[in-house]
C-alpha cells in the first residue's frame, strides 16, 4: 500500500457535482500527475460535506485546509502553492476557517464543530465507491460480529436498548418494529429501505448513498439476519442519479467481496438487495405507498392496518427504515448500546441530520445530538440570519410539520418536543424565516406542495387539500374574508382527522401552526388587507420615493395611466387606478418605487 | 359439473380444454381469473390463444380433434412419473390397470407431433394438473363435438379419477353448458331415449311407473335424435316436426341439408319469440313469450334449479310456451291442466327423483341444486363425494382416432367453430340487440398471418370459404390467435353461416356432430 | 370462531373476531354510510365516510377495514365523526355538477342520498372543478368522470373480479380520474363491456346509455335468472310500463353479482318490434295472422290425420335449451302421453 503525504478530498455530493466537482477532480489528477506528485498526492472523491453553501468544496489534508467555491481555474494556484511549496492559498480558504490570521482547520470550523456525527460519519472523509475505504472505517465489523457471535434476538436486543427511533418522520422506536418484523410469520420476509426522500429541501439521505452506502448496505443485512430476511429492496428516486449509480457500485462490490449474496462472510446467512427506482411521488415515501410502487402499482397508500410488518411488500412480513435509520445501526452494533445512549436525549438517543435551509448563513446539512437546542443549530452553527434581519420562525418536518417561533428558540430538539409545539421531527428539513416572511404565504407554499403531491386516493386529501389551497390563494391576494379562517380551520381539522395515510393527515399542520402563531397575520390579510411582512403583492401598493429624479419613463409605461408629476420633479402613483402590474418599478432607472 | 361454480375460485389448479371460457361463459372465466390472482395454476389446451391462455401456465395448442390423445399423453406422464394417486384408485376405482396398460404408448414425444405442441409441455401440464391438491377441468364444445366426443369426455373422467379429482371440493369434471337450460331440458326428458331425470323410456319398470302417473299408454321405442330427425325428414319417415325455441337453420351442421329436411316435412310447427330462419319455413308460426314474460324455472350448469320470473306481459296474443304445449295436449285430448308453473314443478318432483325435493317456495330466494331428492334434502353442492353414483369410479380407456375429417390438397385447412362474447347462439336475440351487433356486426373467419400472406388476403377482405358440403362467403380476419393450419368462423351468423360448411359425422354414442373440425379451402374474392 | 366482546355506541356485542367493524355495525343493525365498500372487494378506505371514532386511536378510524379487537369502544355517530362525514360531503359535492334535477341516477345516487341523509344542503367551498369530457365511445354506457367521486369501485371490479384491468386511475391528486390507458376511450381498450363497473358505481359517473327516460323510483326489480348461457347468473330486471329497461346484477350463487355484456345490456330484444305477437298460418307461401283457435285448430287436424293415416313414430318433435324445465317437461310429455313417440330432442350437442 502507497503512502501519500497529502490526501486531497474533493467533494462528490450532488451540490458539489453540479457546479463541476468532478471537472475538478480531473484537473487535480492531471496537474499532479503533470508535477509528479501522484506518488505523494491522492485525490479522493468522497460524499457530501454538508456545507453546501461553500461547493465546491476542496479538503487537503494532513493540513485540513477548507477551500471553498473552487473554480477550475484555482487548482493550479493550490497544485503550485499548497501541494508543492507547502503554502496555503489563504484567499481560497472558506470565511469562517480564518480567524485572527489564524488558520482552521475543517473541523475547527464552527459549522463543523458543533456536530457529533455518526449517521454522516464517513460522508465527505472516504470514497463511497471503494468498498476498502469503508472498510478501513470499521466497515462491516458490526456485521461481522452480529453474524459470528449474536443471535438475531441479542441484534433486536441491541436496536431496541439503544432506543434508537426511526429518523424519517414520526420517530418511531426502530427495535419494536424489527421485533414485529421478527416475530411475523410467513416464509419469505422482506428488508425494505425507504430513500425516497421527498421533503422540500431535505437531502441526508441522498447525501448518505452519495457518501456511505455501504453503511445502508451493511444495516439491511443486519436487519435481514434479525428478522429473518434474505432479500432487501431499496426504493430510491430516480432523481438521485449520484446517489443511484453509487449504491449499485457498493452493491456489486459487496458481493463481489462476498458480504451480500449467498453465505455471507462463511456464516451460511444469505442476503441479497436491489435497487428499486422511484419517479418522485412525494406520496412514494409513505411506506405503504413505497411497497405498492416497488410492486408495480400505481403509488397509492393501503390503509393501515395490516401494518408492513405482517403484511408489507407482497403481503408478506416486511421491515421498512429509511437511510439515515440504517445509517445509524452498524455503529450501534460495534460501539454499543450505552455509547449511543450517552448521546442525545432520555427519550430520542443519538443525533439527528438536518437539512438547514431558507434565511440563513449556512445553508446545508448538519447532524446534531437529539436535545440540542434550535438557538445553537440556528446561530451556532448555522451562523444566523443573514442581512441583519431579525429571526421570526423555523419551520421543521417540511409541509407535514409546523412552524416554531423565536419564542421556542431554546426548546431542544427531539422528536417529543417537536410535536410538543405543534410541529414535527419529520425527515429533518428546517428552513428558517424572517421577519420578511409572510406567513399565509408560507403556508399557501406548503399547500401547494401537499395538493400538488396528494396522490388522489381519499376524499379528503384530494378534494380537501385543493380546497385550503384555494382559500390561501384567496386569502393572499386580498380576496379573503373572515369567515374564511374559520372554515379553513374547520376543513383543517376534518382532514387531519380523517385522511388515509401520513401525508393527508399531515398536510394541514402548516396551516394549523401558522393559525396558531401568526393568527394576526391572517387575520390582517382579511380584515386590514394588508401583508405584515410586504410578500402578498396584492395587498401591497406601489409608492415612488424622493430617489425619484422625474424622468418619466414610469408614467410612460404605466398601461392604466395613473403615474402624474413633471419633468424632473418627483412623480406619484395613483394607488386607486393603479393596477399593480410592477411595470412602473421595472422600469424606474433610479429603484424609486417601492411596495409597502 | 360435478362441481360448483363458486368452487372454481379456490381450486389449485384449472385446466381448460375445449372452452373459450371468458367470452362464453365470461362470469366463470372471471372467476377463473379470480383464482388465478390467488395462486392458482391455469392450464389452457384450445386450438386458439384465447384470453385465458394469456394467464395460463402452461398453454397446449393443439390441432382440432387431439383432445384424446393430449389427455392420454399427460396421464401418460402422470403414472410414468408415480404422481397419480394411489390410494383413491385402490379405494374407489376400477380397471385401472387397463388405463396403465392403454397409455403406455402415448409418450410426450409422439403426442406431441400429433397434436402439434412440444413434449415438454405436456409433461409440464401433466406435472401441474397432478400436483394440484385441487385440481378442475372444465370443458365445453371443444371436447365433445367430434366424431368420438363421448371418447372424449372419458378421457377427462380419466384424466381426474387418475389423481383422485372426483368427489372432491372445487375440483371434479366441469362440463360448461352453452345454452341457459340445457341441463334442465336433459334432466326434464328432452331426450330420445330418456324420461325425466334420465329413466330409460326402454326400461319397463320406468315405463309403468310413467304410464301410471300420467295415465296413459307410453312407447318403450327409442326415438330419434336431432341428427336422425333431420335425416328422416329429408328421407321422408319424419312427416311432422315441431320445433319449440330452436333455429337449427343456422346451428346445425350441413345447413342446406337440414333446409331440405324442413321443407319435405308435410308440416312443421315452429314456436318462437321472433320469426326465425327456421321459422320462416314453417306451416305454423306460434308467438311465444320471452323469458321476461313468464314464470318457471331455469337448470344451469351447476344443476342449480333457478326462477325465472315474470315482468312484463307477453307482446300482443304471445302466450308462454307452457300454456301453448297445455293447450296443445289439452286439444289432442289429453286433459291434464295446470294453472301455473309451479304446479307442473310439483309433478316433476313427483316423477324426478333428483328434483324430488324441488318446489317453488324452497327455490325462491336461492336455487337448490339437484340430486335434491327429498323436501329436507339442501341440494348437492358436488357430485360423487365419498362414493359415485355407480359405486366404483370406472376408468375407461380410450385410444386416439383421427377425426372424420381430413384435409387434402383441395381442403388443406381445418376450421373449427365457436362463439364469441357479443353474440349468442344463432343471434335472433343478440341480433337484435344494436350495442352487441355494433361490437360484432358480422360473420368473419380467423387466419393465422402467415397463412394470410401465403393466400394474398388482407385483413377485412372478404374470401370464399367452401368444405366437402358448401361455400360461404365472410370476412377474412387476419390474427395470430390461430395456428397456421387452422381457422375459426363463429357459427352465429345468418349470413356467412359456418354451418353451411360443416359436417353431418356423428358421435355414434351422443349423437354429437363433429363441428369443430371440418376440412374447407380458402380463396380470394376476385 | 372466536368472537371478541366489543361496544359499539355503549351497547356491548360479542362478534367473530375476524369481522370489521362496519360487519359487527351492520350485524348490530347500525347503518354506516359507504361509497367506496363493496364486499366482495379488498377494503380501499378512500372514501372515509365509514369512519368511526375508536377509542384511544388518535384519528378517525375506517370501519371498513379495521378489525375488531376485543374490549374496543366504538363511536359510530358521535359529533366528531358526523362533522368528518359532512364535510367529507361537503368536499365531494364542491366538485360534483349539481344537476340532481336531470341526472338519471337521481334516486340511487349515493351521494345524493348521504347529502340529504347528513343535512349537507349545499356545499360551503367554491374554486376548481372537474372538467372532462365524456367517454361514450362503448356503445353500452358513458363514463362521465365529472360526476365521478373517486370511490374506485369501477377500477376494482375491473381489476379484482372482472380482472379485465380496461380502467384505472389516471393522473394524481386533484386530477385523478378513472381512465383507460392514454385515454383512449372505452370502446378501444380491453374492455369486454360486462359492465360491472357500471352496476357499482354509486354515482352517475358510470352509466348505461338507456334507451328508456325512468327514474328508479318508477320501476319495480323482478328477480330472475340470466337467458343466455348456462352459468345462471342471477339478475334484476328494472321494468318501467311493462317494459325492461335495464338489468342490475344480483348475488346468486354462481354470479356474486357479476354479469356479462348479454346478461347486463342484452335486453332490448325483449322489447324488439320484431317479436312475433300473433299466430301465422302460411297460405300459398305467405304468412297469414291468425287467431289461436284456427291455429291450435289446424295442428290438431294435422296431427290426428297424419297420425291415424301413419302412425306415432312419424313425429318428432325439439324442444329447447332455451325454455323453462316446466315447457320442457310439457312439451315431452306431449309428444310422449299425447302423440305416443319418444322422437324428442334439443340442442344439448350444439
Amino acid at each position: 500500500m502507497n503512502i501519500y503525504r497529502s490526501h486531497v478530498l474533493i467533494c462528490g455530493g450532488t451540490g458539489c457535482t453540479s457546479s463541476k466537482s468532478d471537472k475538478l477532480q480531473k484537473e487535480f489528477q492531471n496537474l499532479i500527475q503533470k508535477k509528479d506528485l501522484d506518488k505523494e498526492v491522492k485525490v479522493v472523491r468522497t460524499g457530501c460535506f454538508g456545507l453546501c453553501e461553500a461547493g465546491p468544496i476542496v479538503i487537503v489534508y494532513p493540513e485540513g485546509s477548507f477551500y471553498s467555491q473552487i473554480k477550475l481555474e484555482d487548482v493550479e494556484e493550490i497544485v503550485e502553492e499548497h501541494l508543492l511549496k507547502g503554502v496555503v492559498v489563504k484567499r481560497l480558504l472558506y470565511k469562517g476557517a480564518i480567524s485572527e490570521e489564524a488558520i482552521k482547520s475543517i473541523y475547527e470550523v464552527d459549522f463543523y464543530k458543533k456536530q457529533e456525527r455518526i449517521a454522516l460519519k464517513n460522508c465527505g472523509v472516504i470514497s463511497p465507491e471503494d468498498i476498502y475505504e469503508y472498510i478501513a472505517f470499521d466497515g462491516y465489523m458490526g456485521l461481522a460480529k452480529a453474524l459470528t457471535e449474536m443471535s438475531p434476538e441479542e441484534v433486536i436486543k441491541v436496536v431496541t436498548e439503544s432506543g434508537l427511533r426511526g429518523r424519517g418522520g414520526a420517530g418511531f422506536p426502530t427495535g419494536l418494529k424489527w421485533n414485529f418484523a421478527a416475530k411475523a410469520t410467513g416464509n419469505e420476509k422482506y428488508v425494505l429501505c425507504n430513500a425516497d426522500e421527498g421533503d422540500p429541501g431535505a437531502f441526508m439521505d441522498r447525501s448518505i448513498l452519495e457518501g456511505d452506502p455501504h453503511s445502508v448496505i451493511e444495516a439491511m443485512s443486519l436487519a435481514g439476519y434479525a428478522i429473518g430476511s434474505n432479500q432487501g429492496y431499496v426504493y430510491v428516486r430516480a432523481e438521485y442519479p449520484i446517489a443511484v449509480q453509487r449504491l449499485q457500485i457498493a452493491i456489486n462490490q459487496a458481493r463481489e467481496k462476498g458480504l451480500l449474496g449467498k453465505n455471507i462472510l462463511g456464516t451460511g446467512f444469505d442476503f441479497d438487495m436491489e435497487i428499486r427506482l422511484g419517479a418522485g411521488a412525494f406520496v412514494c415515501g409513505e411506506e405503504t405507498a413505497l411497497i405498492a410502487s416497488i410492486e408495480g402499482e400505481r403509488g397509492m397508500p393501503r390503509n393501515k392496518p395490516p401494518f408492513p410488518a405482517n403484511k408489507g411488500l407482497w403481503q408478506k412480513p416486511s421491515l421498512i427504515n429509511n437511510v439515515e435509520t440504517y445509517a445509524n445501526i452498524p455503529q450501534i452494533m460495534l460501539k454499543g448500546v450505552d455509547w449511543f445512549k450517552s448521546i442525545g436525549t432520555e427519550k430520542s438517543s443519538g443525533t439527528k441530520v438536518f437539512a438547514l435551509g431558507g434565511k440563513i448563513e449556512n445553508t446545508g446539512l448538519v447532524e446534531i445530538p437529539m436535545g440540542t437546542p434550535l438557538r445553537k443549530v440556528i446561530y451556532d452553527i448555522g451562523g444566523g440570519i443573514p442581512n441583519g434581519k431579525e429571526f421570526k420562525a423555523v419551520q421543521t418536518g417540511g409541509p407535514s410539520g409546523g412552524c416554531i417561533t423565536a419564542d421556542h428558540l431554546d426548546t431542544p430538539i427531539d422528536f417529543d418536543s417537536l410535536v410538543a409545539l405543534g410541529s414535527m421531527m419529520g425527515s429533518g428539513g428546517m428552513i428558517v424565516m424572517d421577519e420578511d416572511n409572510c406567513m399565509v404565504d408560507i403556508a399557501r407554499f406548503f399547500l401547494d406542495f401537499t395538493v400538488e403531491e396528494s396522490c388522489g386516493k381519499c376524499n379528503p386529501c384530494r378534494e380537501g387539500t385543493q380546497r385550503m389551497l384555494e382559500i390561501l390563494e384567496r386569502i393572499t391576494e386580498g380576496k379573503g374574508e373572515v369567515e374564511d379562517i374559520d372554515k379553513l380551520e374547520r376543513l383543517a381539522k376534518t382532514i387531519k382527522d380523517t385522511s388515509l395515510c401520513g401525508l393527508g393527515q399531515t398536510a394541514p399542520n402548516p396551516v394549523l401552526s401558522t393559525l396558531k402563531y401568526f393568527r394576526h397575520e391572517y387575520e390582517a390579510h382579511v380584515i386590514d388587507k394588508t401583508c405584515p411582512a410586504g410578500q402578498c403583492k396584492a395587498l401591497l401598493d406601489y409608492f415612488i420615493t424622493d430617489k425619484c429624479k422625474g424622468c418619466t419613463k414610469c408614467a410612460r409605461v404605466c398601461p392604466s395611466s395613473c403615474i402624474t408629476g413633471k419633468v424632473k420633479e418627483i412623480h406619484s402613483i395613483n394607488n386607486k387606478l393603479c393596477i399593480k402590474c410592477g411595470a412602473c418599478m421595472e422600469a424606474c432607472p433610479f429603484d424609486a418605487i417601492i411596495l409597502k | 359439473m360435478t362441481n360448483s361454480i363458486a368452487e372454481v375460485k379456490d381450486a389449485d389448479v384449472i385446466f381448460v380444454i375445449g372452452s373459450n371460457t371468458t367470452e362464453n361463459h365470461p362470469v366463470i372465466g372471471a372467476q377463473m381469473k379470480q383464482a388465478k390472482a390467488q395462486g392458482a395454476k391455469l392450464i389452457v389446451a384450445d386450438p386458439r390463444k384465447i384470453d385465458l391462455a394469456n394467464d395460463s401456465d402452461v398453454f397446449l395448442q393443439i390441432k382440432p380433434g387431439t383432445n384424446i390423445a393430449l389427455l392420454n399423453s399427460m396421464m401418460n406422464v402422470i403414472i410414468e412419473e408415480g404422481l397419480e394417486d394411489k390410494k383413491y384408485i385402490a379405494e374407489r376405482t376400477e380397471d385401472y390397470e387397463e388405463l396403465v396398460k392403454l397409455v403406455k404408448a402415448y409418450t410426450p414425444e409422439k403426442i406431441g407431433e400429433i397434436c402439434e405442441i412440444d413434449p415438454e409441455d405436456i409433461r409440464k401440464a401433466a406435472r401441474i394438473y397432478a400436483k394440484g391438491d385441487k385440481s378442475g377441468i372444465y370443458y365445453a364444445m371443444g371436447i365433445t363435438q367430434h366424431k368420438k366426443g363421448t371418447h372424449g369426455v372419458m378421457a377427462v373422467s380419466n384424466l381426474a379419477l387418475l389423481c383422485g379429482n372426483i368427489g372432491k371440493e372445487s375440483a371434479g369434471v366441469n362440463p360448461l353448458r352453452g345454452q341457459n337450460n340445457v341441463q334442465g331440458a336433459c334432466d326434464m326428458g328432452g331426450l330420445p331415449a330418456d324420461y325425466p331425470g334420465y329413466q330409460k323410456v326402454f326400461k319397463p319398470e320406468i315405463q309403468e311407473k310413467f304410464e301410471k302417473t300420467w295415465n296413459t299408454k307410453l312407447s318403450p321405442k327409442v326415438g330419434l335424435t336431432i341428427p336422425e330427425v333431420i335425416h328422416g325428414a329429408e328421407e321422408g319417415s319424419v312427416n311432422f316436426l315441431y320445433i319449440m325455441g330452436e333455429n337449427p337453420m343456422i346451428s346445425d351442421p350441413d345447413i342446406n341439408h337440414v333446409k331440405k329436411a324442413l321443407d319435405n316435412v308435410d308440416f312443421l310447427v315452429v314456436q318462437d319469440i321472433f320469426l326465425t330462419e327456421t321459422a320462416e319455413r314453417a306451416d305454423v308460426v306460434l308467438p311465444a313469450a320471452s323469458f321476461a314474460e313468464k314464470e318457471g324455472t331455469f337448470t344451469n350448469s351447476e344443476r342449480r334449479i333457478q326462477r325465472v320470473r315474470k315482468a312484463v306481459e307477453a307482446p300482443g296474443e304471445a302466450k308462454p310456451d307452457w300454456v301453448i304445449l297445455m293447450d296443445i295436449m289439452n286439444r289432442l285430448g289429453y286433459d291434464k291442466k295446470y294453472s301455473s308453473p309451479s304446479e307442473i314443478m310439483d309433478e316433476i318432483a313427483s316423477v324426478t327423483p333428483q328434483y324430488g325435493g324441488i318446489s317453488y317456495d324452497r327455490i325462491s330466494k336461492i336455487g337448490l341444486q339437484w340430486p335434491c331428492p327429498s323436501k329436507s334434502h339442501p341440494g348437492t353442492k358436488y357430485l360423487h363425494k365419498g362414493v359415485f353414483a355407480r359405486g366404483k369410479g370406472l376408468f375407461m380407456p380410450q385410444e386416439y382416432v383421427g377425426s372424420v375429417e381430413s384435409v387434402d390438397s383441395e381442403y388443406p385447412y381445418i376450421m373449427t367453430t365457436g362463439r364469441v362474447l357479443y353474440h349468442y347462439h344463432s343471434r335472433s336475440m343478440t341480433g337484435r340487440v344494436e350495442g352487441l351487433n355494433k361490437k360484432a356486426p358480422v360473420s368473419f373467419i380467423e387466419i393465422n398471418p402467415a397463412t394470410a400472406n401465403r393466400l394474398n388476403i388482407e385483413d377485412g377482405e372478404k374470401v370464399k370459404v367452401t368444405s366437402r358440403r358448401g361455400t360461404i362467403t365472410t370476412m377474412a380476419k387476419i390474427t395470430d390467435i390461430i395456428g397456421e393450419d387452422t381457422v375459426f368462423i363463429p357459427f352465429h351468423y345468418a349470413d356467412g353461416a359456418a354451418n353451411v360448411l360443416t359436417g353431418t359425422e356423428l358421435d355414434p354414442i351422443a349423437k354429437i356432430p363433429e363441428l369443430k373440425v371440418t376440412a374447407v379451402r380458402i380463396e380470394k374474392i376476385l | 370462531m372466536d368472537t371478541v366482546i366489543i361496544k359499539i355506541n355503549d351497547e356491548r356485542v360479542e362478534v367473530p373476531n375476524d369481522f370489521t367493524i362496519l360487519q359487527a355495525a351492520k350485524k348490530m343493525g347500525i347503518d354506516i354510510p359507504t361509497l367506496c365498500y363493496d364486499e366482495r372487494l379488498e377494503s380501499h378506505a378512500a372514501c372515509r365516510m365509514c369512519v368511526v371514532e375508536v377509542e384511544g386511536a388518535r384519528n378517525l378510524q375506517t370501519s371498513c377495514s379495521l378489525k375488531v379487537a376485543d374490549g374496543m369502544e366504538i363511536k359510530t355517530h358521535s359529533e366528531r365523526v358526523i362533522q368528518a362525514r359532512k364535510d367529507i360531503l361537503d368536499l365531494l359535492w364542491a366538485n360534483h355538477p349539481n344537476d340532481c334535477l336531470t341526472c338519471e341516477k337521481s334516486g340511487e345516487c349515493k351521494l345524493q342520498e348521504y347529502c340529504y341523509k347528513y343535512d349537507v344542503k349545499e356545499t360551503t367551498f367554491e374554486g376548481k372543478r372537474k372538467n372532462y369530457e365524456i367517454d361514450d365511445s362503448s356503445p353500452f354506457f358513458y363514463n362521465n368522470q365529472n360526476k365521478c367521486i373517486n370511490c374506485g369501485k369501477c377500477v376494482r371490479v375491473c381489476s379484482e373480479l372482472q380482472h379485465t384491468n380496461a380502467i384505472g386511475f389516471s393522473e394524481r391528486g386533484f386530477n385523478t380520474h378513472v381512465s383507460t390507458p392514454f385515454e383512449i376511450g372505452i370502446d378501444n381498450s380491453v374492455c369486454v363491456s360486462c359492465g360491472n363497473c357500471v352496476s357499482v358505481c354509486p354515482v352517475g359517473a358510470l352509466m348505461p346509455k338507456s334507451k328508456e327516460k325512468f327514474r328508479l323510483w318508477e320501476t319495480k326489480k323482478v328477480r330472475t335468472t340470466c337467458s343466455y348461457c348456462g352459468v345462471g347468473c342471477q339478475m334484476d330486471l328494472l321494468v318501467k310500463d311493462n317494459k325492461v329497461v335495464g338489468v342490475q346484477p344480483a348475488n346468486g350463487p354462481s354470479n356474486n353479482g357479476l354479469l356479462c355484456v348479454k346478461g347486463k345490456f342484452g335486453f332490448n330484444f325483449i322489447n324488439h318490434p320484431d317479436r312475433l305477437n300473433k299466430p301465422l298460418i302460411k297460405k300459398d307461401g305467405q304468412f297469414v295472422e291468425s287467431s289461436w283457435e284456427e291455429a291450435y285448430g289446424l295442428i290438431v287436424e294435422k296431427v290426428n290425420n297424419i297420425k291415424s293415416e301413419k302412425g306415432s313414430e312419424v313425429f318428432a318433435g325439439f324442444t329447447s335449451a332455451r325454455c323453462t324445465n316446466e315447457e320442457n317437461y310439457l312439451f315431452q310429455k306431449l309428444f310422449r302421453a299425447g302423440i305416443g313417440t319418444n322422437s324428442v330432442d334439443h340442442c344439448a350437442r350444439l
